[in-house]
C-alpha cells in the first residue's frame, strides 16, 4: 500500500555578504566588464578567488578580461530545470575569457556546441550588480570594454533559492493519519521499552519498529508548557497564547499543542485538558482535526504523575 | 595516550550583520589571528577542520566545497563537522583527536556562522504536510524545558536575570561580544518584555556573524611554542535523541555522562573545586544553573543556588562565562568552539579584561539539537 505522500516546497531569499574580492567583482558585471583575481603565480583568475591559494594572501589586484572566450570543454542539457539560466535546451560549457587562466562553468544558448569555439557573454539587459548580470552565454566575439574608473563594490546580493521535495509518510505516520481521519488518536507500542509513542514512530531509544497499535484518549494532562507573548513571522494566533506538552491518557510521551479556552495566566502544570476537534465535515488525514485543547475541570494531575516526562 | 594542546586561538568581531566580510572573509579574521596567536605558519598546518551548524542557515550546500582554499586547506586533509549548535565544541574533539591519534602534528580547527545570509529561526521551522501547525517561535522549544527546571529545583523567579545581568557585564569586558550591556541591572532585565514565559527577552541570546578558529598541536609543537599553550587533559562527546518517552530535558543524560567522561578523563575528582573557570553553552540564562548540576558542578536542585550566591561571577568560587558566553555573542556553528577557545585563553593567560585570575583549570562546554549533542573538554596551565 502507497503510504500518504504530498509535495513541500521551502524557498528563502538568502543574501550573500560579498566582502572586498566578490563585491568589486559584481560591480564590474554591473558595468559589463569582468574582472579576474591575479594570484601571485601570475594566473588570473575568473570568477576570482578571495585568498591566494599559494601564499594564503587576501588577494588585491582586480585585472579585467575580455568578455569573450573559449570552450575548453562542454556537455549537452536536453531537459532544463527550474533555476537554470535558459528554459529550452543549452549546453553547459567551461569557458576560459581571453585573458583568464581558469574557465568558468556557464550556459551556452546555441544549437550545437564543440570545443574550441568562441563565445561571448549575453548580458542581462539591466545590470544590477549580481552574479546573473551574466544572463549566459552565446556564439560570437566582443572587444574588451574601456578602461573605466575604480568600481564602488557592491555589499550585498540576494540569491533566491527553491526547494521542491516529495514528502512520504511512514507506515506508521500513514496509520496515525488516517486514525485521525476517523477521529481516533493512535499510538504504538515498542516492543523492547513497551512505552507507547503518540504520533507512532521507531521507537527512539532502542531502534527497533513499533508493533501493538494502542487507542489512546483525546484527553490528557499539561506537563509544562510556554506562553507566547511575541509576534513572529508565519503565527497563526495572536499572542498571548499557550503552546504546552499534553501527556494523553495511556501515552508514554507527550505531544505539543495548544490550549485555548482559559486565561493564559491560568494553565498549570499537572492541567487536565481535553481535545476540542474540529468540524467533523473538515476531518481529514491530518493532525488539524483537533484544533486546541481545553481544560476539563478536573482536578490537577499530582506532579509525581508526569514528572518523568520534563 | 598523546598530548596535544592548544597553541593559538582567534575569534571575529561579532556582530549582527558581518555585510563587510564573505563567508571566507568572517572565517579568515578568526583564522589569521589564531595563527599569530599560536605563531603558526600556513606550511607547518597539517590539516584543517572544519564545523558549521545546519547548511539550511546560509543556504549554501557544504559550504566546506567552496571554502577550501580560503581556509587553507587546499593539498591538505579537509573534514567537516556537523553537531547542531554543539558543533564547535565537535570541531576541536575532531581535530584533538588528529593530534592524539599521532595523525598529525598542528591543526586548524575553525568554525563559523554567517546568521545575516538567512533567518535561522525559519530554517528550524520548516513544516513537512502533515504536521501539526502548532508555532511557538524561537523560545518555544526551550521554554517549556526552563519551566520544568524552575518546577523541579523551585528555583526562585530572578535566577535567570541574575545570570542575565552576569553575562552582559562580562560581555562588556570583551571587546570581541556582539552585546555590549555594562549597564544592564537587575531590574532593567526584569522590566525587559516576558517573550516565552518563563523567558525575558534580557535572558536570550543574539543572533549574530561570527567565526572562530583554534591551533591545536602535539606535544613536540606544544613544546617548541615560546607561548603558554593549554592542554588539552581530556574530551567527551555524548549523544542521544531529542525525544523519547522519559527523556530528562533538565538534566539530559547525555550531557552528564559526557562530563563525568571527561573529569574522570582528566583526573577531576571534584569539579567544583578543581575547575577554576568554566565556559558553558547557555543561549538562554536559566540553562546556566540547569548546566551546573547537570556537569555535576553541583547536585540536582542546587545549580540556582551558586548563581544566587554569587560564586559564578568573576572573582567567585567558579566564574561562569567570563567572556559573557552565548548571551553575549551567538553565531551558532561557532558558538561552541568559542567556549572551547575561551576555556584555553584563561589557562593561557590570554582572556584580556575577563581574565579570571590564576586560571590553571578550564572546562569548554557545547551542547545542541534539543539537547541532542554534548561535546566538552578540559584545558590546563599543566599537561
Amino acid at each position: 500500500m502507497d503510504t500518504l505522500a504530498a509535495p513541500l516546497t521551502i524557498a528563502f531569499d538568502y543574501t550573500r555578504s560579498l566582502g572586498p574580492v566578490l563585491g568589486r567583482f559584481m560591480a564590474g558585471l554591473r558595468e559589463r566588464r569582468v574582472l579576474g583575481a591575479r594570484t601571485s603565480d601570475g594566473r588570473v583568475h575568473v570568477p576570482p578567488l578571495e585568498y591566494d591559494p599559494v601564499t594564503h594572501e587576501p588577494v588585491t589586484d582586480l585585472v579585467e578580461v575580455s568578455p569573450t572566450g573559449t570552450v575548453v570543454s562542454w556537455t549537452w542539457n536536453p531537459r532544463p530545470v527550474e533555476g537554470q539560466p535558459l528554459d529550452r535546451p543549452f549546453g553547459w560549457a567551461l569557458i576560459r575569457l581571453d585573458g583568464a587562466d581558469t574557465p568558468l562553468l556557464h550556459a551556452v544558448d546555441a544549437d550545437e556546441l564543440h570545443t574550441g569555439m568562441r563565445v561571448r557573454i549575453r548580458w542581462a539587459a539591466e545590470g544590477r550588480g549580481h552574479i546573473r548580470d551574466i544572463e549566459c552565454f552565446e556564439p560570437g566575439e566582443t572587444g574588451i570594454s574601456e578602461i573605466a574608473e575604480d568600481l564602488e563594490p557592491v555589499e550585498i546580493m540576494t540569491t533566491p533559492i527553491r526547494l521542491h521535495y516529495q514528502h512520504t509518510t511512514s507506515a506508521e505516520e500513514d496509520r496515525y493519519l488516517r486514525a485521525l481521519e476517523q477521529g481516533r488518536i493512535i499510538g504504538q507500542r515498542c516492543p523492547a521499552c513497551r512505552k507507547v509513542y503518540v504520533p507512532p514512530r521507531v521507537c527512539p531509544a532502542d531502534g527497533v519498529a513499533p508493533d501493538e497499535v494502542v487507542e489512546v484518549a483525546d484527553r490528557g494532562m499539561v506537563t509544562t508548557f510556554c506562553v507566547v507573548n511575541v509576534p513572529f513571522a508565519g503565527q497563526r494566533l495572536t499572542p498571548p497564547y499557550v503552546v504546552a506538552q499534553v501527556l494523553l491518557d495511556g501515552a508514554d510521551i507527550p505531544i505539543s499543542h495548544l490550549i485555548l479556552g482559559v486565561e493564559a495566566g491560568d494553565v498549570r502544570m499537572g492541567m487536565r485538558v481535553a481535545a476540542v476537534w474540529r468540524d467533523r465535515s473538515r476531518w481529514s488525514t491530518t493532525p488539524e482535526n483537533i484544533d486546541h485543547f481545553e481544560p476539563t475541570g478536573e482536578p490537577d494531575a499530582p506532579y509525581e504523575s508526569y514528572a518523568e516526562h520534563l | 595516550m598523546r598530548r596535544a594542546a592548544v597553541l593559538g586561538t582567534g575569534q571575529t568581531e561579532h556582530r549582527t550583520r558581518r555585510t563587510d566580510v564573505s563567508m571566507a572573509g568572517l572565517c579568515r579574521e578568526a583564522i589569521d589571528r589564531a595563527l599569530a596567536d599560536a605563531g603558526t605558519a600556513w606550511d607547518q598546518i597539517d590539516a584543517v577542520v572544519l564545523g558549521k551548524a545546519p547548511d539550511l542557515f546560509e543556504g549554501v550546500m557544504m559550504p566546506e566545497l567552496f571554502l577550501a582554499d580560503a581556509i587553507g586547506a587546499a593539498g591538505k586533509p579537509l573534514l567537516r563537522v556537523h553537531t547542531a549548535g554543539s558543533v564547535g565544541g565537535a570541531t576541536a574533539i575532531v581535530a584533538t583527536s588528529l593530534i592524539r591519534a599521532g595523525v598529525h602534528r598542528r591543526v586548524l580547527a575553525v568554525a563559523f556562522e554567517k546568521q545575516s545570509e538567512s533567518n535561522a529561526m525559519w530554517a528550524l521551522s520548516i513544516q513537512p504536510p502533515f504536521s501539526a501547525p502548532i508555532t511557538a517561535g524561537a523560545g518555544g522549544y526551550f521554554a517549556p524545558h526552563i519551566r520544568s527546571y524552575i518546577r523541579k529545583s523551585h528555583a526562585p523567579e530572578h535566577i535567570g536575570a541574575l545570570v542575565a545581568v552576569k553575562d552582559r557585564r562580562n560581555g562588556a569586558l570583551n571587546p570581541h561580544a556582539h552585546l555590549q550591556q555594562p549597564d544592564i541591572t537587575l531590574e532593567s532585565v526584569q522590566r525587559s518584555p516576558m517573550l516565552w514565559d518563563p523567558i525575558r527577552y534580557d535572558e536570550t541570546c543574539p543572533s549574530s556573524d561570527g567565526a572562530c578558529a583554534v591551533v591545536i598541536g602535539d606535544q613536540a609543537a606544544a613544546e617548541a611554542s615560546s607561548r603558554q599553550v593549554a592542554w588539552i587533559r581530556a574530551t567527551a562527546m555524548r549523544t542521544e535523541p531529542t525525544f523519547y518517552s522519559g527523556k530528562d530535558h533538565v538534566n539530559p543524560r547525555a550531557g552528564s555522562t559526557a562530563a563525568r567522561a571527561v573529569f574522570k578523563a582528566a583526573g577531576i575528582e571534584d569539579p567544583l573545586d578543581d575547575i577554576d573557570v568554566a565556559e558553558l553553552y547557555v543561549p538562554f540564562s536559566w540553562f546556566e544553573p540547569m548546566w551546573l548540576e547537570n556537569v555535576g558542578f553541583v547536585g540536582q536542585g542546587q545549580g540556582w543556588k551558586l548563581v544566587e550566591s554569587g560564586e559564578t561571577r568573576i572573582g567567585g568560587a567558579l566564574p561562569v562565562n567570563p567572556s559573557g558566553g552565548v548571551l553575549c555573542s551567538n553565531p551558532i556553528g561557532a558558538s561552541g568552539l568559542l567556549r572551547f577557545a575561551e576555556a584555553a585563553m584563561q589557562v593561557m593567560g590570554r582572556a584580556g579584561k575577563h581574565q579570571v585570575p590564576g586560571a590553571a583549570t578550564a572546562l569548554g562546554h557545547a551542547y545542541g539539537g534539543g539537547s541532542q549533542f554534548f561535546s566538552m573538554w578540559v584545558v590546563g596551565r599543566q599537561p
